[in-house]
């Protein structure tokens, strides 16, 4: 934090010292009020609903606590991570699938995403048309894609059997059910969308590239693909460190889709599934669902951390 | 058990986000005793009004369940001129947030079901005991309703209302067209699927993509192998999973094995009656709410019951067959108006009320009015009352965090190579009992 902080400054104070000196200078007493209620009042959001909580929930991961009277928590030492580590079975393959999860999206869905953006960036007929459609699959709420991609998948009666022309014969694929198949029917649904979530960040960047760098490049005649990949794509640095943020913090949070498909079951186990199994709901282990939490908090922290401290350090 | 435990979209919406995910549960929690706190809109502030209002929370949100109790309060108010303001939730959110909503500001009354958490909750002292109210509708009922309806104490604390018994249904049609016979033995029963096979049919439909359904086909071979009160100790964690004879339910389920159907862990149990509808299966195991598929009167007509084979003890004397009734929470204790909801609720007339809306399960009461029953209600209802003991369902027999996270993945991976490993099941099961 204090490294975005520290760049930030950097970069404000050497634009413009003077300006920034002056406008100081004209602060009231009243700017000076409300620019503090402005600081304060996201902090104070941000410690109630996300650091408190947060703590909170790694220290209930040391205790074993049904969730009913306070007087019921008895202190667990490190029971519920040995428990997850060596007899919850769920938990290796759930660690697996998310590994396998960032991989495919880092390997296909952003690349795709990226391919999607320099195709309608190329000022094709109806562009905006083709943008809707891929952008469509973000913005969809989780019953329609539960809807969408029960009429592609159903063993019976969905599309791609019958495309294959295997519907209702013994031969047809249990997408959903066939625990070596489900998890890439999952992947595919998540490319589907992470696609168009890339697409749009990526549109927006490559509007914003200057167009004066594209005539020097083709000046100094350069082709498409290099312009693209010597000029183009360094240029768009800020966006794709969002890119790679999103798409890690996307594969560690994947949940929805497996959920809809069977609640993160038979194949399909993620670690944000488990949280949910084991904090919300009928088979509430509240110690064990924490544990699991502080579990992805960790997982998720190292590569982020490492990423951003990185960017920003060569930044500086 | 919900039906359609699968469609829990709403509890989704409150969770997708990562950010809450890593929150865990402290916030979820605040979050949810904050809603339950302002819920009920109706609020039983009712003290002036000298008991003369209660709130009913009702976790029965699909459409003929809720018809049907709004018929039941609807008699129960002429009778007695009380109002009762009905705040229905959709059934999965209900029985998820239960624990935050009897600490909250619960209603006086709430839908619940026989079993595990009905005397969970009343150890923990968040329910009221209604001795009182069971002293007038007692006589109403059986000795294994009642016995259903105690807790630990021996106080009692719930009111059935409707029950429904699991087992194989079949098509009367396919069968007499085959020569088929209903097995009453384990043998018969494997050597009728070995029959039906080389005939080109499934033989028994299996649907466990929600996981939940298999355990109906567990607790029967458990209670055929080893007994009733096994079942309940089991259930408990009184007995070890880790045993010869939890090892011997598996090993008898492995010869049904090769007769289920084969992509049962991607349907759904609508999906698998389906198949039963349409011949393609020649039976099925689950609770009687599969007729619920069946929308052409033809083929419900058609349709018929028998309870599943013996194997090695006590015969078919045991029956799954699940109790869902009322409950007061401790609130709702010090509302009279409540408590006679209850009362009436465990009287033919409360009852039939509610039959004249959903006549998809049995009526509980002794004296209640059968004569609006089929010979097929009349069947399933001869099962539950000639039946010595009657089982809840897995999930609401044992603690609800060994039937979701344990069992559910245990018996899909069991469906899937027919390998158990109860030395697992067993170290889990020491786990999660122990943080209750």
């Amino acid at each position: 934090m204090s490294v975005i902080t520290g760049d930030a400054q950097a970069k404000a104070g050497g634009a413009k010292p003077s300006g920034l000196r002056r406008r100081y200078s004209l602060l009231t007493r009243r700017d000076k009020v409300v620019l503090a209620a402005m600081v304060f009042v996201p902090t104070l959001i941000q410690l109630v609903l996300i650091w408190i909580p947060t703590i909170i929930s790694v220290l209930l991961s040391f205790v074993r606590w049904n969730g009913l009277a306070f007087s019921d928590i008895r202190p667990a030492g490190l029971a519920n991570y040995t428990f997850i580590l060596q007899d919850y079975p769920p938990f290796w393959p759930a660690l697996q699938h998310n590994v396998l999860w960032l991989v495919f999206l880092a390997v296909i869905a952003t690349p795709l995403g990226l391919l999607l953006a320099i195709l309608l960036d190329q000022n094709i007929r109806g562009s905006r048309i083709y943008q809707s459609i891929f952008f469509a699959p973000v913005m969809l709420s989780l019953v329609l894609i539960g809807v969408i991609w029960q009429l592609f998948y159903s063993q019976n009666n969905g599309l791609l059997n019958f495309l294959l022309g295997t519907s209702g014969t013994p031969q047809a694929v249990d997408w959903f059910g066939n625990p070596d198949v489900n998890i890439w029917a999952a992947l595919i649904a998540a490319t589907w969308r992470h696609a168009g979530y890339v697409m749009i960040l990526y549109l927006a960047g490559l509007k914003g590239v200057d167009a004066s760098l594209r005539e020097a490049a083709s000046l100094d005649g350069a082709n498409a693909v290099q312009t693209f990949f010597r000029i183009i794509f360094p240029v768009m640095r800020p966006i794709n460190i969002v890119i790679v943020v999103i798409t890690i913090i996307e594969s560690l949070r994947a949940f929805d889709i497996v959920y809809i498909i069977n609640r993160g079951t038979n194949g399909l186990e993620l670690i944000s599934a488990l949280v949910i199994q084991n904090l919300v709901g009928e088979g509430q282990v509240i110690g064990v669902g924490s544990a699991l939490a502080a579990i992805l908090l960790v997982v998720s922290l190292v590569p982020i951390v490492i990423y951003l401290s990185r960017t920003f350090k060569k930044d500086a | 058990m919900s039906f359609d435990k699968a469609s829990a979209f709403g509890k989704i919406a409150e969770t997708q986000v990562s950010r809450r995910v890593l929150m865990g549960g402290a916030l979820s929690a605040a979050t949810i005793t904050a809603l339950a706190a302002c819920s009920p809109t109706g609020g039983s502030t009712g003290g002036g009004a000298a008991s003369k209002t209660a709130t009913f929370g009702s976790g029965s949100s699909d459409d003929v369940p809720k018809r049907a109790y709004a018929a039941v309060v609807e008699a129960f108010q002429k009778q007695s001129g009380v109002e009762i303001t009905t705040n229905t939730v959709a059934h999965n959110d209900f029985q998820n947030n239960i624990n935050t909503y009897l600490q909250g500001a619960p209603d006086d009354m709430f839908t619940w079901f026989a079993g595990y958490r009905m005397r969970y909750y009343a150890d923990k002292g968040l329910v009221a005991p209604i001795d009182d109210v069971w002293e007038t509708i007692g006589g109403n009922y059986g000795e294994g309703l009642a016995l259903a309806s105690e807790a630990a104490d021996g106080k009692k604390y719930f009111v059935p209302n409707y029950n429904y018994p699991w087992g194989f249904f079949y098509r009367k049609s396919v069968w007499a067209e085959k020569g088929y016979t209903e097995p009453t033995t384990f043998d018969e029963l494997i050597a009728l699927s070995k029959q039906m096979q080389s005939d080109g049919m499934t033989p028994i439909a299996f649907a466990d993509k929600d996981g939940w359904p298999a355990m109906g086909t567990f607790d029967y071979i458990n209670m055929r192998t080893n007994g009733y009160q096994f079942h309940v100790d089991l259930c408990a964690h009184e007995e070890s999973w880790d045993q010869q004879k939890v090892k011997d339910v598996f090993d008898n389920w492995k010869q049904l094995l090769p007769f289920q159907s084969t992509n049962a862990l991607g349907m759904t149990w609508q999906e698998g009656a389906q198949s039963l509808g349409d011949g393609s299966a020649g039976m099925y195991l689950l609770g009687s709410f599969v007729t619920q598929q069946f929308t052409d009167p033809a083929v419900l007509a058609d349709i018929d019951f028998f309870p599943f084979p013996e194997i090695a003890v006590e015969g078919r004397e045991a029956v799954e067959a699940p109790i869902d009734g009322l409950m007061l929470t401790k609130r709702g204790g010090e509302n009279q108006a409540a408590r006679d909801f209850l009362a009436f609720m465990g009287t033919a007339a409360g009852q039939e009320a509610y039959f004249s809306v959903d006549t998809a399960n049995l009526m509980t009461v002794k004296d209640a009015d059968t004569s609006s029953y089929t010979e097929f209600n009349k069947k399933l209802a001869g099962v539950i009352s000639d039946a010595k003991s009657v089982s809840q369902f897995f999930d609401r027999d044992a603690l609800p965090a060994m039937a979701n996270n344990v069992m559910i993945p245990a018996l899909q991976g069991f469906l899937k190579d027919g390998t158990i490993d109860t030395a697992n099941l067993e170290a889990q099961a020491t786990a999660l009992y122990a943080a209750q």
